[in-house]
């Protein structure tokens, strides 16, 4: 064993436990270890109990030893956002709002990975309710990036990607509203996976904006984000708009020689950093020289993208943050003399100014006199962007284009811009939009950091998706490539 | 008494707690009684990350509450957020339907109180606007040093049933609500238990000239939880209003509370300070379709409309007015009717005097107080307990009819059945009843009380044309039968025999 336990792929490390090699408990005191000394530097744990993680993988050690092993995920340990809910554990939402709340029950993707028998290891940090590109918005913390310490981790899954890229963990689950898992994985040199609207239950996911909103897995590879993925998918009748079991077939892979890759004209022009475009056109070369057919296609509504997701998705967020109130969980104002005044403290006490502006801005888009004229015309918007895009995916297989336009920016340079800040996910957010599954995958670098190409897929993609990134991967192996902690 | 120059029109939202196991978008129970917040989970209590799952049956009891009214069935229906902030709810928005109800139309037949409770009143067709599903929300209340809120309620299924503003009176509306819960317990649809808050209802008021063809500016009194406050409060809305347009003012549109101790409305808001409620589609709960085979599996279930089956009784068997009021009134007690009038149908009227009087009498001596919802006329009784099967009863009449007993034993024997349980035969048999028939015997006997010259003055009189006097030898007869002579045929024996 030459190589250091916390490099190790999550497939790897499941090679190792069948073999006897390596045991579950020896894998999670490496990692504690290393927790231990790094996470104060990068912040991104919010809360990690060691007798849990470690009681977990005694027994999953024990069932090792009975030949009673799960899954190829039992043993290997799987770190939570802190949207997701985990019995006994906090589900903070890195706000204060919900800073005391202890879950009183599992996620289905918490239950789905107990079944498994993967380690629930931890609460990662966030952007507040999910609400942020870099981090910066947590109530809790700052998380920094792994491959500069100086420089946001992206978000809001910030402390996933963080926690993935400084060997923390193999595996992270994210959320993803607008980009919220890729983003991230791009800036932090890690794969994420958004999948199709659907196809991972959201019952346990707090939600920000209910009609965008995925739980997805995260990883260093393609094969380790896929193990993930299989262990998440499968249908609850506690979500209903998660797809039945004869509704979640998943689309064949396509061999890259027979691969149609769109790429939307123009977009590597606009503001797009020239160092990422380099690495993006690299990657198309790279496809092209495979035999993959490179088409151009038009999705003349994608400008609308930003402008529309920021009318839905905060208009969806006034209304499901409307429960925290202090009435019966959360933060509680004890300033108040009535009920009601307590409602409004309460909330004014414990939403950040992030959460505040969101709530404030979908409180407006849906009121009487605005509602047609923002929430109205977002809704037809979102079902243009949601045909041309199926419209272009009659053509072609998927559609690639950077992830975010710009590499990781430095922790406090957008924070006072917020419209700054949004156009971090450009590229991200027509996949929430239309519930297509979408991919982030490490491609090169800008400098020191880390960047990523993007795949959006028709419905039901993912495996195509992963199949052609993972020739991708093969020929340029960054998942080795460790953060310079 | 001049007719007033003034015209009420009424429309109301009913808010009816549909009979389900559990709550509308959770699988928590529901019920009346249980300790506070003792009927919650995750999802009743909008815990962050939980979800609602729409209750099937929920939607089905709509549905059929939608085919028992003749209303139609949308190809789908869908659920939106309105929103506004209360302590009592739990989300902070409330799970309804704004702009595709489950049930859109129909109509409800009610009857006007008649000139007297023996003669029918005029019948109406009261609108149905539509009807949409929507979770009810918790209570709370106000103690000394503070609040207390009990989610129990909250996410209890509702059906709020829109009429158009048809109704024109106090008593129309009165009417139009009995004549709604008849429908919705018959179809089992709704116990609309009153008193356990399961039927609350929202009166909208306007008044206007008779004539005119504009409606008036109406308000809105939420929250009536009797149909005699729904009958107060109108009466109460209605003069007000008129009043205040006689002295020349307007009617300002508000929203208003009633308090029942006093029998007095209230403003609680007026339109300046109308929630802006920012409705959107729900994005958690998919739009619903509605398979045409599960109405047509529902339509089979919608029982026979209750002025529906009167007019049948009246017309195809000619049962009086009265008797057929009570009978409609409880689904049960008609179809235990029916079963016994299948049983012999030489004599459904004799069947359903039976029922409407001794037995509902019996029944209701014998079972505790009639629901709170209830005209005492229509008090609800358990037959699962009766004793008398409807064929049991069948033969009674029947035996009566055929002159095996008289009217008179066969109130004995009704007793004896109802307590017992045994057929009307045996009870006749076991304490020697049947009646004398035999012409032979009765007019050996007859013969013989004749030649006694105790009644030699009766027969005289009698053949001198008082008829009445033939009575007078009745009284002997029967007491050589021990009772048991059958009247008809003494009368007629007797009539020979003095010529």
């Amino acid at each position: 064993m030459s190589d250091a336990l916390h490099l190790l792929s999550a497939t790897e490390i499941a090679q190792r436990l069948h073999a006897g090699t390596l045991t579950s408990r020896a894998l999670v005191e490496a990692l504690l270890i290393r927790y231990r000394n790094l996470n104060s530097k990068v912040g991104a744990f919010t809360y990690l109990s060691e007798s849990d993680v470690i009681a977990q993988a005694e027994a999953s050690d024990e069932r090792r030893k009975q030949g009673k092993t799960l899954s190829s995920l039992d043993g290997i340990p799987v770190a939570i956002k802190d949207n997701i809910a985990v019995k006994g554990q906090p589900l903070t939402c890195s706000s204060k709002m919900l800073a005391k709340l202890i879950s009183p029950y599992d996620a289905h993707v918490i239950e789905a990975l107990r079944a498994a028998g993967a380690i629930i290891y931890g609460r990662l940090n966030m952007d507040e309710f999910a609400m942020g590109s870099s981090t910066e918005n947590s109530a809790l913390q700052k998380t920094y990036n792994p491959w500069d310490l100086a420089r946001i981790p992206g978000g809001s899954s910030g402390g996933s990607a963080a926690a993935l890229a400084a060997g923390f963990v193999p595996l992270a689950l994210g959320s993803d509203t607008g980009g919220s898992i890729r983003q991230p994985a791009s800036h932090c040199g890690v794969v994420g996976l958004k999948p199709t609207y659907g196809l991972i239950s959201r019952y346990g996911l707090v939600a920000f904006a209910s009609s965008l909103d995925q739980i997805g897995p995260m990883a260093r590879s393609i094969d380790d984000c896929e193990l993930l993925l299989n262990a998440l998918a499968s249908p609850d009748a506690r979500d209903m708009t998660c797809f039945d079991q004869g509704q979640r077939t998943l689309l064949p892979p396509v061999a890259v020689n027979q691969l149609r890759i769109g790429i939307p004209r123009g977009i590597l022009d606009k503001g797009v950093g020239q160092e990422v475009a380099a690495a993006t056109r690299a990657a198309i070369d790279f496809y092209r020289a495979q035999g993959a057919t490179i088409v151009e296609v038009d999705l003349p509504s994608s400008d609308l993208a930003v402008p529309t997701y920021y009318v839905v998705a905060t208009a969806e967020a006034s209304s499901n943050l409307a429960r925290y109130d202090g009435v019966r969980y959360g933060h509680r104002s004890s300033q108040a003399t009535t009920p009601v005044e307590m409602m409004t403290l309460s909330r004014s006490e414990g939403f950040g100014p992030e959460v505040k502006r969101r709530i404030l801005l979908g409180t407006f888009v849906l009121s009487a006199g605005y509602a047609d004229a923002y929430y109205v015309r977002a809704l037809r918007a979102r079902s243009k962007i949601l045909s041309e895009h199926l419209a272009a995916l009659e053509k072609v297989d998927m559609i690639l284009t950077p992830t975010v336009p710009t590499p990781a920016f430095k922790a406090g340079e957008k924070i006072s811009d917020p419209l700054q800040l949004y156009l971090e996910d450009i590229f991200t957010i027509p996949a929430n939009l239309a519930g297509l599954p979408a991919l982030s995958v490490p491609c090169g670098k800008s400098q020191h950091l880390p960047v990523g190409f993007h795949l959006v897929g028709a419905p039901l993609s993912e495996k195509k998706l992963l199949a052609a990134s993972r020739v991708f991967e093969a020929s340029h192996p960054y998942r080795h490539q460790q953060a310079p902690l | 008494m001049s007719e007033s120059p003034w015209e009420i029109v009424i429309g109301l939202e009913v808010h009816v707690q549909l009979r389900t196991r559990t709550k509308v978008f959770a699988s928590a129970p529901w019920g009346f009684g249980e300790e506070p917040n003792e009927q919650v989970d995750p999802v009743v209590l909008g815990l962050p990350g939980t979800l609602p799952v729409v209750n099937r049956v929920a939607v089905e009891q709509a549905i059929l509450f939608g085919l028992v009214v003749e209303a139609t069935i949308p190809e789908r229906c869908a659920w939106d957020r309105k929103n506004y902030f209360y302590p009592d709810n739990p989300k902070n928005y409330q799970l309804t339907q704004k702009d595709f109800p489950v049930t859109l139309g129909g109509q409800v037949e009610i009857e006007l109180p008649g000139p007297s409770r023996n003669v029918m009143g005029e019948h109406k067709m009261i609108r149905l606007h539509h009807a949409h599903l929507e979770e009810d929300v918790g209570k709370l209340s106000h103690s000394g040093s503070g609040s207390l809120v009990d989610y129990n309620r909250a996410g209890v299924p509702l059906l709020e049933i829109v009429t158009e503003p048809d109704l024109r009176s106090a008593a129309e509306a009165a009417a139009f609500l009995n004549a709604l819960v008849t429908m919705l317990t018959q179809a089992g649809v709704a116990d609309c238990d009153m008193e356990k808050g399961q039927l609350r209802c929202d009166a909208n008021v306007s008044v206007r000239r008779r004539g005119d063809t504009q409606l008036g500016t109406r308000t809105e009194t939420k929250n009536l939880n009797s149909i005699s406050g729904v009958r107060d409060c109108i009466q109460y809305e209605a003069a007000r209003q008129i009043r205040e347009l006689e002295e020349g003012r307007k009617i300002t549109q508000e929203t208003r509370g009633w308090n029942a101790v006093n029998a007095r409305g209230y403003v609680l808001r007026d339109k300046e300070d109308a929630h802006d409620y920012r409705y959107f589609p729900d994005p958690d709960i998919p739009t619903l379709k509605i398979a045409r085979a599960t109405v047509e599996r529902l339509q089979k279930l919608v029982p026979e409309r209750p002025f529906h089956r009167q007019r049948r009784y009246m017309e195809k068997l000619g049962l009086p007015y009265t008797v057929t009021s009570v009978l409609i009134a409880d689904k049960a007690l008609a179809d235990w009717f029916e079963a016994a009038a299948a049983a012999y149908p030489q004599n459904p009227s004799g069947i359903a005097n039976w029922v409407a009087n001794d037995l509902l009498r019996d029944l209701s001596a014998a079972t505790s107080a009639p629901d709170a919802f209830s005209e005492p006329s229509v008090a609800k009784v358990s037959l699962v307990d009766c004793r008398i099967k409807p064929a049991q009863l069948a033969g009674l009449v029947k035996i009566t009819d055929e002159g095996v007993i008289s009217k008179q034993q066969a109130k004995e024997v009704f007793a004896e059945m109802f307590r017992t349980g045994q057929d009307a035969g045996e009870i006749v048999n076991a304490k020697g009843l049947r009646q004398n028939s035999d012409a032979g015997e009765l007019e050996k006997i007859i013969q013989e009380v004749i030649a006694d010259p105790a009644v030699a003055k009766s027969i005289a009189e009698y053949r001198a044309g008082n008829e009445k006097a033939i009575n007078a030898l009745k009284g002997p007869i029967m007491k050589r039968t021990q009772g048991k002579a059958n009247p008809a045929m003494i009368d007629q024996l007797l009539r020979k025999h003095l010529g």
